[in-house]
């Protein structure tokens, strides 16, 4: 008699699935480490440092609280610019939603402004004000001010009518719709938008304090390029690299909580 | 007054059918001589009708008859252009608040939000009202077990099927107690046999709870399960029949009336 039972094969183990869903994350970190380390054993040290150098620098920073804070102090000023720039946004898209006059005159006004390059922002930050932090914050709303408050506004006007209409058959209060309808409705987007803002923060943040500060990684960065120290500057560069994943990683914690509700394809 | 169908232009005696008793309650709905325009096109044109407390009134017509314009003058989101519109002696678009809990509207899709289980959706209404929380919960969980939704309060609406979801969408304009509850074509999007379960139930429930409704509709079969009155609406929103439906009106004399509302609406 001839057993039919179907062997199983190795990939219908789940952990062949992590496994291989794991691969596919690490594969191109490895081909660019790996590639890095060739290219270090070709040429000198301060063009393709040893990657095991490199790490041993970001150990560095990461156990020394001298150069620890630099990091922390670039983390809070992207993340004090881009709370700034989004509560300011947050008001001025309500009002370009609710008010035609404020839409007239704040859109053009915004576009405007989502023309000036980030290095303009600096130099007109460092002529027009003294205090660094300060100069960084306006440097930081500055650039991510029209992004925010536009991405807001597109929020607020992709709204559901059919439901904004079945809340307000309720006859709510101001509040009650801002809490119950507006809110729940336009965070999907204000989650994205963050998103999005925060890599342009960060790569903004480090021209700010390359020019105008002194200390972050920006700093830094300066540093490392008057010693022509190739090591540091990737280790410091990692520092914002990691910061930026562990806050997009904060970020998707957020969504898969607030947005459980959303429905799954099991085609995924 | 009885045993007749009355139309726009005056009282007609059709037929030897038997009628309900007349109005004898307060007026709930009133539209005096009320035409609506968009520019040029006339929507409703000098419409009067009264609807009475207690009543279930089906707005039959086809569409564009004006039927939505009329809904929507009745909850206060159109104003009229001309005359007068009153519910409970109130113009609705004028004293939009005044309404709160008193006026409860079932649409035509379920409209739940999606990021609200059932209950929560059920509670909506409630919560514009200041209920607490625990008396919302537990008038939220008494509809929703009243319309056999027992076991799904905490689904999402992604994970309810289209009767499920217009079930909620009932137990959330049940659940304020409002006096008026008005249906705009609420069961046309579901399939015959449910939606003739659920118009069965929401006219039970309509009726057990003592409230007044209208309810939009452009199906023949529909305005008879539903209302113990059928307004037929011919364009731009007049009155072609006005009729006062009883269980005593014999098959035959449904027939008869069908006929006569099908060939008023194919004219």
């Amino acid at each position: 008699m001839t057993d039919v039972t179907p062997s199983r094969r190795p990939y219908d183990n789940p952990a062949f699935g992590v496994a291989r869903r794991l691969f596919w994350v690490a594969a191109p970190f490895v081909l660019i480490a790996t590639a890095w380390q060739i290219a270090s054993a070709f040429f000198p040290d301060f063009l393709f440092p040893s990657l095991i150098h490199v790490f041993a620098r970001v150990f560095d920073i990461l156990t020394t609280w001298s150069l620890f804070s630099s990091v922390l102090a670039t983390a809070m000023r992207i993340l004090g610019g881009l709370a700034g720039a989004f509560v300011l946004g947050a008001v001025l898209g309500l009002a370009i939603f609710s008010f035609k006059t404020a839409d007239r005159l704040l859109t053009p006004t915004l576009t405007f402004f989502q023309g000036i390059p980030a290095l303009s922002w600096v130099v007109f930050a460092i002529i027009w004000f003294h205090g660094v932090e300060f100069r960084i914050l306006f440097i930081m709303v500055a650039t991510t001010l029209p992004a925010f408050t536009f991405q807001i506004v597109g929020a607020l006007r992709s709204m559901d009518k059919d439901l904004s209409e079945m809340v307000m058959s309720f006859r709510p209060s101001r509040r009650k719709y801002f809490s119950a309808m507006v809110l729940p409705a336009v965070l999907p987007e204000v989650v994205t938008a963050w998103k999005v803002n925060l890599g342009n923060a960060s790569r903004v943040v480090v021209v700010a304090e390359l020019v105008g500060s002194s200390g972050g990684v920006g700093f830094q960065l300066l540093q490392q390029q008057q010693l022509f120290d190739m090591a540091g500057a990737l280790a410091w560069t990692l520092q914002l690299v990691f910061f930026v994943l562990l806050f997009q990683w904060v970020l998707s914690q957020f969504e898969r909580m607030a947005f459980r509700y959303r429905a799954v394809s099991e085609r995924g | 007054m009885d045993a007749a169908i009355r139309n726009g232009h005056g009282m007609t005696k059709l037929d030897d059918l038997q009628f309900v008793a007349p109005d004898t309650a307060e007026v709930e709905i009133a539209f005096r001589n009320v035409t609506k325009r968009f520019g040029n096109l006339v929507a409703v044109d000098n419409l009067s009708l009264d609807i009475h407390r207690g009543q279930m009134v089906a707005l039959l017509g086809k569409t564009g008859c004006g039927k939505s314009t009329m809904f929507n003058m009745i909850s206060g989101l159109m104003a009229p252009s001309e005359g007068e519109v009153e519910v409970m002696g109130q113009q609705p678009f004028r004293n939009f608040n005044w309404y709160r809990g008193k006026m409860a509207i079932v649409f035509q899709t379920d409209r739940l939000l999606p990021w609200r289980t059932a209950v929560k959706n059920v509670e909506i209404g409630l919560e514009t009202l200041g209920i607490a929380p625990a008396e919302r919960r537990d008038r939220a969980m008494h509809w929703l077990e009243t319309l056999g939704l027992k076991g799904h309060e905490n689904d999402y609406p992604h994970a309810l099927s289209g009767g499920m979801r217009q079930r909620v969408s009932i137990s959330r304009a049940f659940a304020t107690d409002a006096e008026l509850l008005l249906c705009d074509e609420p069961f046309s999007a579901l399939d015959e046999i449910t939606s003739k379960r659920l118009r069965t139930e929401f006219a039970r429930l309509v009726r057990e709870n003592g409230k007044t409704a209208v309810f939009i509709t452009h199906s023949i079969d529909e305005a008879f399960d539903i209302g113990d009155r059928i307004v037929v609406l011919k364009r731009p929103a007049e009155i072609a029949h006005d009729l006062r439906m009883s269980d005593s009106v014999s098959s035959e004399d449904r027939e008869h009336i069908r006929r006569t509302i099908h060939a008023s609406l194919a004219a």
